[in-house]
């Protein structure tokens, strides 16, 4: 029995696809995997799937623990769970690690079956629509012809609004959380950023560093950092962190002297460990492309004119990565589309991180608004 | 579930089947009153965290902004009614918000505590502001900026070149008709924008 609270004990399942799949570029992966999860139990009527995408780097692992590592809690444990807002005691909740991502699904990291070795630069670059195509597959093997409601923040909401508008007849709810229609000029330089110092490490090799033994560690470090710095709000920073430091006085050199630096610093190391460079410029690049209007002539609209799903979006007034604004943006595509869409725009403090954090306000508004998608389906 | 009074009154101006924007929907009683007995579609603007959570809770489409802002978000001629219930006193700018709303529907509607009730008129004769069950708040702490009497209203509507179709001055949820600019403790209008 898991605990109230926590879906506890979770093991994660990988589903292999050997028919190719068709990618944006006009190039194609021959075969691929993907790891998954799922919580709770899917219903008679199979009606009360939920389907969790996940943002730059987290993975299929959304709630609970795996056996052998107590401590490895899902990055979404405060939203999944029993008696959490998708309450896993109602819904069939399933995360899954999209495609070129380095938890597992198959990615930069892999073997290419064509060479034998991994396939480092040569992984094609996907886009946020060959994701959800690849979700597809998991969706028509799990026997899932339509979800409740696909659900995701920051880059996991790109992929719920991809899903309602490239397979409307699939999603009957589209709950989109700090998103964005698009990413502006400086989330892109941000981005730039992060995959030049990343490109300019000694040890990437072009991409090609796994045969080496290396790892591009200066080179991610810093793309954390600086993505990191994106996800706070300048005021969360001030108020955690301030002009704190570790010593009294300064030491007149260019050590980590600054709590800040030191945060930074760890988060990076951290990060290092155990995220694949080659993943961060094809996520980052993920984010880039996303543009659905731009088959549209830059009309959002239009773009989201072949959605038919009900829309919960929310949004956190001191984002300023994906600020409100762009979330208004979408909003008001959807109304003048006369769909059905509620927004949340929610005073919180944590920046664009907030999507993740527990607001009992953020929380309680997708509570009842998951609470309606169960009376919906009669759960 | 009951409707308030006031909202019932203002219910039975919407025809049935139209589009209809409330500004400032509060727990979205009225729009879920009006999508379940007349059929008629629409969205609600709200700032407040705890009313927005009661009108998801009423399935109730809610957006979360201000009202100059919420305006601004929907497009031209979107609607048949726009409703401005017991709203119009806290608005910033109010004559550029009922202005803006010709331009996303045609009809108005319009509530708002009547500051020419005679209690008001005897606490400000004796020295105070007034503080009563319809505006309750002290000088300092109350929302509601841009108070008004009936009569005021109607000028400025006419100014904006408004039609006044109904009207209804209430004291407790019912018609006043002896002495109602003084007796009224709440004005309702409705009026044709176009």
């Amino acid at each position: 029995m898991s605990k109230i609270g926590s879906v506890g004990i979770v093991a994660p399942k990988s589903m292999h696809f050997d028919t190719p799949l068709r990618l944006a570029s006009g190039a194609q992966i021959g075969g691929y995997s993907l790891m998954y999860e799922t919580y709770g139990e899917l219903n008679a009527a199979r009606s009360n799937a939920v389907l969790i995408c996940h943002a730059l780097n987290a993975s299929h692992h959304v709630a609970g623990v795996y056996a052998d590592q107590p401590k490895n809690i899902g990055w979404w444990d405060n939203m999944v769970g029993p008696g959490k807002p998708v309450d896993t005691n109602r819904f069939f909740v399933i995360g899954v690690n999209n495609l070129g991502s380095c938890f597992g699904s198959t990615g930069p990291m892999s073997i290419n079956p064509a060479t034998a070795e991994p396939y480092g630069a040569s992984f094609p670059v996907v886009t946020c629509e060959d994701w959800v195509d690849a979700q597809v597959r998991l969706a028509d093997a799990l026997g899932i012809a339509r979800w409740a409601a696909v659900m995701g923040g920051s880059l996991g909401g790109m992929q719920a609004l991809s899903w309602s508008i490239r397979y409307p007849q699939r999603i009957a709810h589209c709950v989109a959380i700090a998103t964005t229609p698009k990413l502006s000029a400086q989330n892109i330089a941000f981005n730039d950023v992060a995959r030049t110092a990343i490109q300019g490490d000694p040890d990437f090799h072009g991409g090609n560093y796994y045969a080496r033994g290396v790892v591009p560690r200066r080179g991610l470090r810093v793309a954390r950092m600086i993505g990191h710095i994106t996800y706070l709000s300048g005021d969360d920073m001030a108020e955690k962190f301030g002009r704190a430091m570790k010593a009294d006085d300064y030491a007149f050199g260019y050590g980590i002297e600054f709590e800040i630096e030191s945060y930074l610093r760890y988060q990076g190391d951290k990060f290092a460990e155990y995220f694949d460079a080659n993943t961060y410029l094809l996520i980052t690049r993920v984010l880039d492309y996303f543009d659905p209007a731009r088959t549209t002539g830059g009309n959002l609209r239009l773009a989201l004119a072949p959605a038919t799903a009900k829309f919960l979006l929310a949004s956190f007034t001191t984002d300023w990565r994906f600020t409100p604004a762009r979330s208004r943006e979408i909003v008001e595509a959807l109304i003048a589309n006369d769909r059905d869409v509620t927004y949340a725009e929610i005073d919180a403090p944590h920046g664009h991180d907030a999507f993740l954090l527990d607001d009992p306000r953020y929380h309680a508004a997708v509570a009842a608004y998951f609470d309606n998608i169960g009376r919906e389906v009669g759960i | 579930m009951s409707l308030r009074p006031d909202l019932r009154l203002i219910a039975n101006w919407i025809v049935p089947g139209t589009r209809v924007l409330d500004l400032g929907c509060g727990d979205g009683a009225l729009l879920a009153h009006l999508r379940d007995e007349q059929q008629c579609r629409g969205y609600g603007v709200e700032i407040d965290d705890a009313y927005v959570l009661e009108c998801i809770k009423r399935r109730v489409n809610v957006i979360q902004s201000d009202l100059d802002a919420g305006l601004r978000m929907f497009s031209d001629d979107m609607f048949d009614t726009i409703v401005l219930s017991q709203t119009l006193q806290a608005m910033h700018r109010v004559e550029d918000v009922l202005r803006d709303m010709s331009r996303v529907a045609s009809h108005g509607i319009v509530s708002f505590p009547n500051f020419g009730h005679w209690r008001h008129a005897l606490s400000l004769l004796g020295g105070h502001m007034p503080v009563t069950k319809t505006i309750p708040y002290q000088w300092y702490d109350t929302p509601n900026i841009h108070l008004c009497t009936p009569k005021d209203f109607e000028i400025l509507a006419a100014k904006l070149g408004f039609s006044i179709t109904h009207r209804s001055l209430l004291v407790e949820g019912q018609l006043v008709s002896v002495l109602p600019n003084l007796r009224a403790t709440l004005a309702m209008y409705r009026f044709d924008m176009r």
